[in-house]
């Protein structure tokens, strides 16, 4: 068990992403759309493989830009095939993410001589490899790792963006008519939540992948969402498992030497796992016999 | 060309033996997915698909190589103990569904990668065999692999046939299925154990990530094309046919490329033309049945207002007036004079637009229709006559000469509107 700062640089940037992820992910969870934010985590894809083609580097403005571009196209091509065509919700969403899925991988493979981007790499990302890749200026000034300054700037657009909208998030996700009445544009706010999402997801998927992105915007939140009733600790909850997950994720990762992105999800799971054995209801025999529930709810 | 010809013309036996192994994986697929599908629960498919892959590298870490049995059992393990931790946790804590699928998809994969990655530090050198069931390789499959996967697709397939009644009632109305006394929670799990086997046989081609396409979308696409079921089926495991032969070609002439993106481009431009161009519910021609209707609309109401103009004793309307009855409408009411000029139901002469002999008739049935309508909504419905006007527009470009019949009868053939207009009739008529 060590911690040194190669350590602390990890759980804090592991621990920024994994609240970003969490914010997001509770308003998600609350709009039922969470398999809307696994979606866009995969139909990012294509738009960081054409962002890196078109600027030759990874860390990229392009990058970002095609990205936000492909995730909103795929909420758009998802509310399109359920409106439009009249497909059912889960089988567009199933449609959608796997052909921009898809077109990304073979994408990949086109420009494999000139994009040096990993299948594998994309999928599960690499944050130990962190504290090496430093953010270095012209003047040969070093600021430290690169991803770590991502996550920060990512973390405080979303912290900002959800102190911003917090009355109009709170509303279209509860009570999407009556916030319509108010005249707050629901589809606009949907859309501003969808792009942030893709944009929390490609800032990312350097570090953790895109996939396991996806965990971090879902477990957590459905984690702390067993344990409360009201918005305000599930996000504190959401933020408090975030910071666990990092530190205990690491540590499980370096004493296992395996993926450490991975092992914050298996924590993560294992956390909610926990929590849905406690929370969930009790088969009838640990109950006991004295306890007879009354008929009608008398 | 060259490979082109030699691959469809199956020379090579290991070719034929892949595109065997394809074809009978993508109808066993495509037959359990279009079920779950029905179902609505093609997300579980994806949850399953990413959740064997924990098993996978169980099956790998026990056997010490890419063992086929030892995989596909640990494969099927996993993903039976995905499907049952949801249905669980979906019986015994307030998730919602959605959230339950996503949380079991990204916990079971992240468990895998966990997995992978250490298996990828301890050197071995099958290792790299394993990689390939997260994209897919459908040209690695080996033979004795193939021997295992195809007879697995068969038993599906068999399965499916044989007691296609039985989840035919599972998928369209489970309750009832159940008081007639089918045991429908073994029915489920049956199938459950089907689509099981269907994800873990399908990676080996399509890869962990995109299983869920082969099995969501030609059951979707094939929806567009018929209502009845079997010739669903059929056309669903045709689509995934080939799509996957087209996909196992391009990953043959690619060497570099994996099958699965492909197999699942070729099923989603599939899916999109459906979408598109099916009759009845393509977008292509539900739109074009919208314009014809709202045209039809227009040259009825243009009759309409020609009519209560000869009701009024004017023989003929100007354009002007016609203008001014229906404000902003410019452009559709020239389309209308146009399409009944042409059918020979008016004529324009100067700025002046007349009714002819089958106009006069048709434009009485409308009138007809909206004030029998009237009549009804106030007489039976109890609704205050000067309500039922609104109703009415838009009744009497639906309302079909059976009902026609019905309503006069119902009416006891009134000759009074509630508005104390006449119910023209062709015995009674202006001319």
């Amino acid at each position: 068990m060590i911690f040194d700062s190669n350590a602390f640089l990890i759980i804090f940037t592991g621990a920024l992403i994994a609240i970003s992820c969490g914010f997001l992910g509770v308003f998600m969870m609350l709009r039922k759309m969470s398999m809307t934010g696994d979606a866009i985590s995969h139909a990012v894809l294509p738009g960081i493989v054409i962002g890196y083609f078109v600027s030759g580097s990874q860390r990229s403005l392009e990058v970002i830009i095609g990205a936000g571009l492909l995730g909103i196209l795929a909420t758009l091509m998802i509310e399109g095939l359920r409106k439009k065509a009249k497909v059912q919700l889960d089988a567009s969403i199933g449609i959608t993410f796997t052909l921009l899925f898809a077109i990304g991988i073979i994408l990949i493979n086109l420009f494999a001589y000139k994009v040096d981007l990993d299948q594998e790499c994309v999928l599960y990302g690499e944050i130990a490899y962190l504290p090496i890749d430093l953010w270095i200026t012209k003047s040969g000034l070093n600021l430290g790792p690169r991803v770590t300054w991502l996550a920060i700037l990512n973390f405080l657009f979303v912290v900002g963006f959800i102190y911003l909208l917090f009355k109009e998030l709170i509303l279209t996700s509860f009570d999407e008519g009556f916030s319509s009445v108010m005249g707050i544009p629901a589809k606009g706010i949907n859309l501003a939540l969808m792009s942030m999402v893709s944009y929390t997801t490609v800032s990312s998927f350097e570090s953790v992948g895109a996939i396991l992105v996806v965990a971090l915007l879902v477990v957590p939140p459905a984690t702390a969402f067993l344990w409360s009733k009201s918005l305000m600790p599930l996000l504190r909850l959401t933020a408090a498992l975030g910071i666990l997950i990092a530190v205990l994720g690491y540590y499980l990762a370096y004493w296992l030497d395996s993926s450490i992105a991975g092992m914050m999800v298996t924590v993560a799971g294992g956390f909610f796992l926990i929590s849905a054995l406690i929370k969930g209801k009790k088969p009838s025999w640990l109950k006991g016999t004295t306890k007879v529930e009354s008929p009608l709810g008398i | 060309m060259d490979d082109f010809i030699y691959f469809f013309t199956f020379q090579d036996p290991s070719v034929a033996w892949v595109v065997i192994g394809i074809t009978l994986l993508g109808i066993g697929s495509a037959y359990v997915g279009t079920f779950s599908f029905l179902d609505k629960k093609a997300l579980l498919g994806d949850a399953i698909s990413h959740a064997v892959l924990p098993g996978i590298c169980m099956g790998f870490i026990l056997a010490g190589e890419k063992n086929p049995i030892y995989i596909v059992t640990g494969a099927f393990l996993s993903g039976a103990f995905a499907t049952f931790l949801s249905s669980w946790l979906k019986k015994n804590t307030k998730l919602s569904e959605d959230s339950i699928i996503a949380t079991i998809l990204s916990v079971f994969f992240g468990v895998g990668i966990v997995m992978l990655t250490a298996l990828q530090k301890s050197g071995n050198p099958e290792i790299a065999g394993l990689n390939s069931f997260i994209f897919g390789n459908a040209i690695g499959i080996s033979e004795s692999d193939l021997l295992i996967y195809g007879g697995l697709s068969l038993t599906i397939i068999l399965v499916l046939t044989l007691l296609l009644k039985e989840f035919r009632l599972m998928v369209f109305d489970p309750s009832f299925g159940k008081a007639i006394g089918f045991p429908i929670e073994s029915i489920r799990f049956l199938f459950n154990v089907l689509m099981i086997l269907a994800v873990v046989i399908g990676i080996q081609a399509i890869g962990v990530v995109l299983m869920a396409a082969l099995l969501i979308t030609p059951g979707a696409a094939a929806r567009f094309w018929t209502d009845r079921l079997n010739p669903l089926l059929i056309l669903a495991a045709l689509f995934s046919v080939i799509s996957g032969i087209l996909g196992t070609y391009i990953s043959f002439v690619l060497p570099q490329m994996p099958t699965g993106p492909w197999v699942v481009v070729f099923l989603s431009l599939i899916a999109l033309i459906s979408f598109l161009i099916s009759p009845k519910s393509g977008i292509i021609f539900r739109f074009l049945s919208r314009k014809k209707y709202l045209r039809k609309t227009h040259r009825d109401h243009l009759l309409k207002a020609l009519y209560k103009a000869l009701e009024e004793g004017r023989k003929s309307m100007t354009i002007e007036e016609i203008y001014e009855l229906y404000p902003y409408q410019k452009k559709e009411i020239n389309q209308s004079i146009i399409d009944l000029q042409k059918s020979k139901y008016i004529v324009q002469s100067q700025n002046s637009i007349s009714l002819q002999e089958p106009g006069v008739s048709e434009a009485m049935r409308i009138v007809r229709l909206h004030r029998l309508w009237e009549l009804y909504l106030n007489e039976s419905l109890k609704i205050a006559p000067d309500h039922v006007h609104e109703s009415a527009e838009q009744m009497e470009h639906l309302l079909t000469p059976e009902l026609e019949a019905l309503l006069e009868k119902r009416l006891n053939f009134p000759s009074l509107d509630p508005h104390q207009e006449t119910i023209p009739r062709e015995k009674n008529d202006l001319r």
